[in-house]
């Protein structure tokens, strides 16, 4: 049975951007141990033959002609949908020092 | 019960008022507030745009296929006027700048949307608990879930209040809710209909359908939303994939084992009176194996938290949704605002999608359970050689109690076993009501890709024989 420990769900809340509270955390952890028991069943399979499938149809290269087309939504009504907006671009926190 | 082509038939011909039918629908809607269905009603413009259609029916204009039928979407649908939260806290106070491709198609038909209705949130779940705008209830019974995700949408056709509404389908989320609340819930062909506008849950799985009274009613809903959309680059020409209801009769029926077992009592009594009924009706009756079915569940927990975890990745407070303004730098605004924002559920999925991609597990997880898939696409493409269709019950269980499984998420994945297997194939798939002393029990048809046709007459034709 796969063990999660609290470092592990540490880690990944910070990978997912999560900030989680002590019980949250001890929460998680047996929750996902629980759910990793159904996750574990796979290992029983026997699937080397098979490729992997990554789109079920079969379409490829699905291609448009490279042109500026009218999209559905202008740009100014994306960046009001911001909190905060300058010159029509994003504005946020300072990054760098 | 009138069909939804008689409805805007009578609406077109002036035998019937839009107004009329969509002040019932509202009526309805307002009676049936404590099953908590709609999280916003669009009164006004509903009866505004009624007026309109019927000085259109007046005036001798040619109106569209659904001209003034009332309908309701489920609220990960965009829709450029009111709100679109998908029930949850991040996006409660979100509004689309523009409305989904397949909501588009229905609108531009004539059809009047009355309303956005409940879901779990993001969709993730299959009870419609994990709301922020709390559970819906099922109108069969107000103590029981109505399924989910899309249980808003199934309780609305349920309780009678609209003829149709739109949902979507990642792992059974139209299908589930549907044999839960005693409706037709369709699933077509992964790809068939436009998802351009609808919030990603799992790409690689996630479809849109129609839930409504008859699968004559889901042919006819189906011939509007299918087709390629270029805002979609998943869409499948479907000049070839035609909706429509044909003779089926004398069918060829796999009944999945692997689905007949571990049933509750109410759902095994259901579905073997049903197989009686459809042997007696001249189908032909086979039992066929899918040896890999029980590994489609722990297959499409892997899949689909990873691909939940991918497209939860955009939501940062910073270009729309709600922001954690108290933050005082850009890392903990986006802590603040994920962690605030998603519901528990939410994060659950994300925590082991974020598990099953991270360096180490990624062959181990994610890669074996893509082999897998091909597997179980292998499997049910073998099963089908023989058969026209494969049929077994949607759900394991009836409806279950408003709050029975939530503090156990593992109890309630299981609840989507028996549907995920059309998801991670692609293969189109309908939940149809049987008949049931209790709880509304579902029967699922599922075959080929691209056989939407076949699936839809096939429920017609079993449709009517259940009623004999």
């Amino acid at each position: 049975m796969t063990k999660i420990t609290a470092e592990e769900v540490k880690k990944l809340a910070s990978l997912a951007k999560l900030q989680l509270t002590n019980d949250q955390i001890d929460a998680f952890r047996s929750e996902m141990e629980s759910i990793m028991g159904l996750i574990d069943q796979l290992q029983a399979a026997d699937v080397d033959e098979y490729e992997p499938t990554e789109q079920v149809t079969g379409l490829t290269n699905v291609a448009r002609p490279d042109e500026v087309t009218q999209q559905a939504a202008e740009a100014a009504d994306l960046v009001a949908l911001a909190k905060d907006s300058q010159n029509n671009q994003y504005k946020v926190k300072r990054v760098l020092g | 019960m009138k069909s939804i082509k008689q409805l805007a038939d009578d609406v077109r011909g002036g035998h019937t008022s839009s107004v009329a039918l969509v002040q019932d629908a509202l009526d309805k809607a307002a009676k049936s507030i404590e099953l908590n269905i709609f999280l916003e009603i669009f009164k006004e413009q509903a009866l505004e745009q009624a007026k309109n259609i019927d000085a259109r029916v007046a005036k001798g204009d040619k109106l569209g296929k659904l001209a003034g039928v009332p309908f309701a979407a489920k609220d990960n649908f965009l829709y450029a006027y009111g709100k679109t939260t998908a029930a949850a806290d991040i996006l409660s106070n979100f509004s689309s700048p523009i409305t989904a491709t397949s909501l588009q198609k229905v609108l531009d038909e004539d059809a009047i949307l009355i309303g956005k209705v409940n879901l779990d949130a993001f969709a993730h779940g299959g009870s419609t608990e994990n709301s922020f705008y709390g559970p819906t209830k099922n109108p069969h019974n107000t103590t029981k879930v109505p399924g989910g995700s899309s249980g808003g949408s199934a309780a609305a056709v349920a309780a009678g209040i609209v003829p149709f509404a739109l949902g979507s389908d990642t792992g059974g989320s139209i299908r589930q809710p549907a044999s839960f609340c005693g409706v037709v819930g369709y699933k077509p062909t992964y790809g068939l209909v436009s998802r351009y506008g609808v919030v990603a849950m799992a790409s690689s799985t996630d479809c849109i359908g129609p839930i409504s009274s008859s699968a004559t009613d889901a042919s006819y809903l189906m011939e509007i939303l299918r087709g390629r959309d270029p805002l979609d680059g998943t869409t499948l020409d479907s000049s070839q994939i035609i909706c429509q209801i044909t003779d089926a009769k004398n069918l060829k029926i796999g009944v999945i084992k692997e689905y007949t077992q571990g049933l509750d009592k109410d759902v095994a009594d259901a579905f073997d009176a049903s197989i009686k009924v459809l042997k007696a009706a001249g189908h032909t009756i086979t039992e066929i194996s899918i040896p890999s079915s029980a590994l489609s569940l722990p297959c499409y927990y892997v899949l689909v938290p990873a691909e939940v975890s991918s497209n939860l990745s955009r939501y940062d407070g910073i270009r729309y949704g709600n922001l954690d303004e108290t933050a005082g730098s850009l890392e903990q605004a986006y802590l603040g605002t994920r962690s605030k924002g998603f519901m528990p559920e939410n994060q659950r999925r994300l925590m082991i999608g974020t598990y099953v991609l991270s360096s180490g597990y990624f062959d181990a997880y994610y890669k074996k359970a893509q082999r897998l898939r091909t597997r179980l696409i292998r499997e049910y493409e073998t099963a089908l050689e023989g058969v026209d269709i494969l049929i077994g019950p949607t759900s394991p269980t009836s409806a279950f109690d408003i709050g029975g499984r939530v503090d156990d998420p593992v109890k309630m994945y299981q609840t989507d076993i028996m549907t995920v297997g059309a998801n991670l194939t692609g293969m189109p798939a309908i939940s149809i009501p049987l008949k049931s002393k209790t709880m509304p029990v579902g029967l699922q048809i599922i075959s080929e890709q691209r056989k939407d046709g076949l699936v839809l007459s096939a429920a017609a034709q079993i449709e009517e024989d259940l009623c004999q």
